[in-house]
């Protein structure tokens, strides 16, 4: 069972904080911060598993993370998980999010926090994984979001047209016309006067 | 009131924010804006205001006051507010408040919703939140959801059944209908949740787990077609089709395998298939590989199999990825009691992670290499692990340690190797060295009588130089207190006898005891070893005599003490000066549930003589001693670790019908209100006495403790004994106990 997910950059500040578990909000604070503090000690080329912190479980839980430029995803799990599946996991989860939010970066998390809530709703439920195919995610994600859209009256009107451009299939406007080999001679004809 | 500010508004204000009490200033003025809203019952904003309260508790402030609002969301008709009402409630509701009863029935209602993503939404924060009342109350509902013809809906309900299967156990049952047809399901996200179900219910109830063995056959399939059918662009990994789904059925089939002969041979196949086709060269790869290694392990599997599984494990050892090597010897580290053998062939692999950069890493590596020592490796494998203890980082060094005296003690070749590696270890790590180490050396060095005067020799050669560590001149004050005499004379047979003086020996004790390195328990060892050279020395007694008078002034409570209870004894006792110091006679071997007993005071070993031995021959006989102030004499022995005779003679307790039994008293050291009374039984008669049992019985106040008997035979003409030992314990320290046999 995954006990808590967490994304925090490289100062430590929460980006996301998701527990499966119960703990109080002192409690999940102090998690955020010891994980802070035994991930970023790290060197680059170490294995990406780590015993958990006492306030997570001690050593029968695992922390296994990844670094992504400047952000930290870490899963906390206990033992009924496969390491390197988790591994995997957290990479489906970030190229999901990259899907969703076309090239994710730090800002995207920022300012999207409930976004990526959703995006993660779709992927892990109650501590257990529950579906690993991106394109899946994608689509139901679309669909609620669409279904958000047509909720959201006048004030959502500036949202829907940008997402009706991106959605019309212009034909492509041809850059280049090749017609073979035929030259044609463009005559020349004398200057208007 | 003007409309609140959007999130996005808000975050950016809160990240202009440049110190801690800016941005606290910024979350008081929104959350007494947000407060006020909610009191006004807006509807239009609530959603934009518990989106806000929402990422301001990511920040780590308190949004309480939000959680009712998140209820009101929740009952809403519009997508957008339930979908923030149910965030909120999984990230601000608990069990522990009342307040989450309130959304049963909304979820009720929701979960039988037209729109399916409602119906998701309310399924999701039932599995993530419900409490076991909620989960009784709506169980029905997720089990009819089970049976959905709806994917989306059916993966989502299969993960809220475990929920509630984990809060409230004996739901199991109603969901086992629904569970039929699960397997037969096209969509891996609802296989993939199916599988995750059966898995809980199997781990929870054996019958679950063996009404679910039939289904053995279909996971195989499952498992065949996803391997076998090539290329399937929705679920591809890195070129491996639906890789998690894969590790979840080899789990599932490790459950059901476990302790089960014929499912073992079902699996066995497609395991081999699994093993042998899959691709190593990316992670999810390896990731397939390692689930089926643990399954081979754990099943009933063919030795072909395991050997093959061991294999696996071992070239994951020489994958450059750091995480495939962690996760190869933590399975090695599973297997290494049930598989010696194979896991010692990879032991040179296993050894030179123990060079590998990575902390993780390392410890594995080392806690792999002291389960794989044996007899036949101990030299080479402790070469390596000394080396490793040289280099390795501080937090390892106790254990590394321990762990190499462990060794030792069971695999060691000779006498010699075992004391050089004891002296290998406290000169490299002698500072992280455990406490309980220094008593079992110097037993070990007693025990091994031919040593002395090598042993000697080099813990002085070692302590020459440096003598910070403390457990190394613990060790070596005390060997030097007991065998400078060898020390001084050069007898040493192992290798080259060094020209030492009694002068230069002294020098070094008095350094260790003014050095500010030693600890006061080190000092002690010191002044004693000191005291007892007096004996073994010719030339320099008056030297120790000066010294230890000095001592006897000394701030430290303890050293002042033995330095005026030694300067007595060279004063007034002298005459049994000798005999106190004689040397120490081999201990025996401390196991914790034999008879004997070892006594500690101080943490010195010093005390550590038996009960059971008799009292030394060079003691002067009882009466003679009653004299003196026994008190004194009893903590000297404390010190050197002798028995004090009582005052009470031995006397004959019963001799009747050919059966004679002496008894002989003394006080046990530790404790003076403890009488030590040793029984030996002896047989004048023509035929052995069998199957003789002593027993005793004391007046309440008294406590009585029988150790073991040597024997329950006594020999026939009296030619042998039985020996025991009996304690009793006055506590009141009223006059001599009467026992009644």
């Amino acid at each position: 069972m995954i006990k808590a997910i967490l994304i925090f950059n490289n100062h430590g500040k929460p980006r996301l904080s998701k527990f499966y578990q119960r703990y109080s909000e002192d409690t999940q604070q102090q998690i955020i911060r010891e994980t802070f503090h035994l991930v970023s000690k790290r060197d680059e080329n170490v294995c990406n598993f780590l015993e958990g912190g006492l306030l997570i479980g001690g050593s029968d839980n695992k922390l296994i993370y990844r670094h992504y430029a400047t952000l930290y995803f870490v899963f906390c799990v206990d033992s009924s998980e496969s390491e390197l599946g988790i591994l995997d996991l957290i990479q489906v989860f970030v190229e999901t999010l990259d899907k969703c939010f076309e090239n994710v970066c730090e800002l995207d998390l920022i300012f999207h926090v409930d976004k990526v809530h959703n995006i993660l709703a779709e992927m892990v439920m109650g501590g257990m994984v529950l579906e690993t195919n991106m394109n899946e995610i994608v689509t139901q994600i679309d669909a609620q979001n669409k279904l958000e859209k047509s909720e959201a009256g006048l004030a959502g009107a500036p949202a829907r047209a940008v997402s009706a451009v991106k959605n019309m299939n212009l034909p492509e406007i041809p850059r280049n016309i090749n017609i073979g080999d035929i030259s044609i001679k463009v005559p020349n004809l004398p200057t208007f006067k | 009131m003007p409309a609140p500010i959007r999130l996005r508004e808000l975050i950016r204000t809160i990240r202009t924010a440049r110190t801690q009490a800016e941005e606290r200033e910024m979350i008081q003025k929104e959350c007494a804006a947000i407060r006020s809203s909610f009191r006004e019952e807006d509807n239009t904003y609530r959603c934009r205001n518990v989106a806000k309260l929402l990422y301001m508790h990511m920040l780590g402030y308190p949004a309480h006051f939000g959680q009712l609002e998140c209820l009101k969301l929740i009952a809403s008709q519009k997508f957008t507010d339930k979908r923030i009402g149910y965030l909120g409630a999984m990230l601000l509701l608990d069990e522990r408040q009342d307040v989450h009863l309130l959304m049963t029935n909304c979820i009720k209602n929701d979960l039988n919703h037209s729109t399916q993503y409602v119906q998701g939404l309310a399924l999701c924060t039932l599995g993530c939140m419900g409490s076991s009342e909620m989960c009784r109350d709506l169980a029905g509902e997720v089990e009819k959801l089970l049976k959905t013809s709806n994917s989306y809906l059916r993966k989502k309900a299969a993960l809220c059944a475990v929920h509630v299967i984990r809060k409230v156990p004996e739901l199991m049952e109603m969901f086992l209908p629904a569970t039929k047809n699960l397997l037969n399901e096209k969509n891996h996200g609802v296989l993939h949740t199916s599988v995750v179900l059966l898995t809980e219910m199997c781990e929870r109830s054996p019958d679950m787990l063996a009404h679910f063995r039939k289904l053995v056959p279909q996971l195989v399939r499952i498992l065949k077609n996803l391997i076998m059918s090539g290329y399937s662009p929705e679920h591809d990994v890195s070129g491996i089709s639906d890789p998690f789904l894969q590790v979840r059925i080899l789990r599932l089939l490790r459950i059901l395998g476990r302790n089960d002969d014929d499912s073992s041979e079902a699996m066995n196949d497609i395991l081999a298939q699994v093993a042998t086709n899959t691709e190593t060269s990316k992670n999810v790869g390896n990731a397939i590989l390692y689930e089926t290694v643990l399954t081979i392990m754990d099943i009933k599997s063919e030795s072909g199999l395991r050997v093959l599984a061991i294999n696996i494990l071992g070239r994951f050892l020489l994958n450059n990825d750091k995480n495939i090597r962690y996760v190869a010897l933590t399975s090695l580290l599973k297997t290494v009691q049930t598989d010696h053998n194979a896991v010692q062939r990879h032991r040179s692999t296993i050894v030179d992670c123990l060079k590998d950069l990575d902390v993780s890493i390392k410890r594995r590596a080392m806690e792999l290499s002291f389960a794989l020592v044996n007899g036949n490796n101990v030299r080479g494998m402790m070469k390596e692990l000394l080396y490793f203890l040289d280099s390795c980082e501080p937090e390892f060094k106790a254990d590394c340690a321990s762990g190499i005296f462990l060794a030792a003690e069971k695999y060691a070749p000779s006498k010699r190797w075992h004391i050089d590696t004891i002296m290998r270890v406290l000169t490299t790590a002698g500072s992280y060295v455990r406490d309980d180490a220094v008593p079992n050396l110097i037993q070990l060095i007693t025990n091994s009588v031919e040593m002395h005067a090598y042993t000697v020799q080099r813990l002085y050669k070692a302590i020459l130089g440096d003598y910070s560590q403390q457990p190394l001149v613990q060790v070596a004050s005390w060997c030097i207190g007991e065998y400078g005499d060898l020390l001084v004379s050069g007898q040493c047979e192992e290798e080259e006898p060094i020209q030492v003086t009694e002068d230069e020996v002294l020098d070094i004790l008095e350094s260790v005891l003014i050095s500010n390195m030693s600890a006061s328990v080190t000092r002690g060892y010191a002044l004693t070893a000191i005291m007892k050279l007096s004996t073994r020395f010719t030339c320099t007694v008056n030297r120790i005599k000066k010294v230890v008078s000095i001592y006897g002034s000394s701030i430290d409570v303890e050293l002042q003490q033995r330095a005026v209870e030694y300067n007595a004894l060279f004063k007034k006792y002298d005459h049994m000066r000798p005999a106190l110091l004689e040397r120490m006679p081999v201990m025996e071997k401390v196991t914790t549930n034999g008879p004997a007993e070892i006594v500690q005071t101080n943490g010195e070993t010093e005390t550590a003589v038996l009960e059971t031995k008799p009292p030394p021959s060079g003691l002067q006989p009882a009466n003679q001693v009653t004299e003196t102030d026994p008190g004194m004499i009893s903590r000297f022995c404390r010190y050197a670790g002798f028995l004090f005779p009582t005052g009470i003679p031995s006397i004959t307790a019963y001799n009747k019908n050919g059966l004679k039994i002496d008894f002989t008293f003394e006080r046990s050291n530790t404790n003076p209100s403890v009488t030590v009374i040793t029984i030996q039984a002896s047989n004048s008669t023509e035929l052995d006495m069998t199957d003789f049992v002593f027993q005793a019985a004391v007046p309440k106040t008294f406590q009585l403790q029988l150790l073991s008997p040597s024997s329950s035979v006594i020999p026939a003409f009296n030619s042998g004994t039985i020996t025991q030992v009996i304690k009793v314990l006055n506590p009141q320290k009223v006059s001599d106990s009467k026992k009644n046999c």
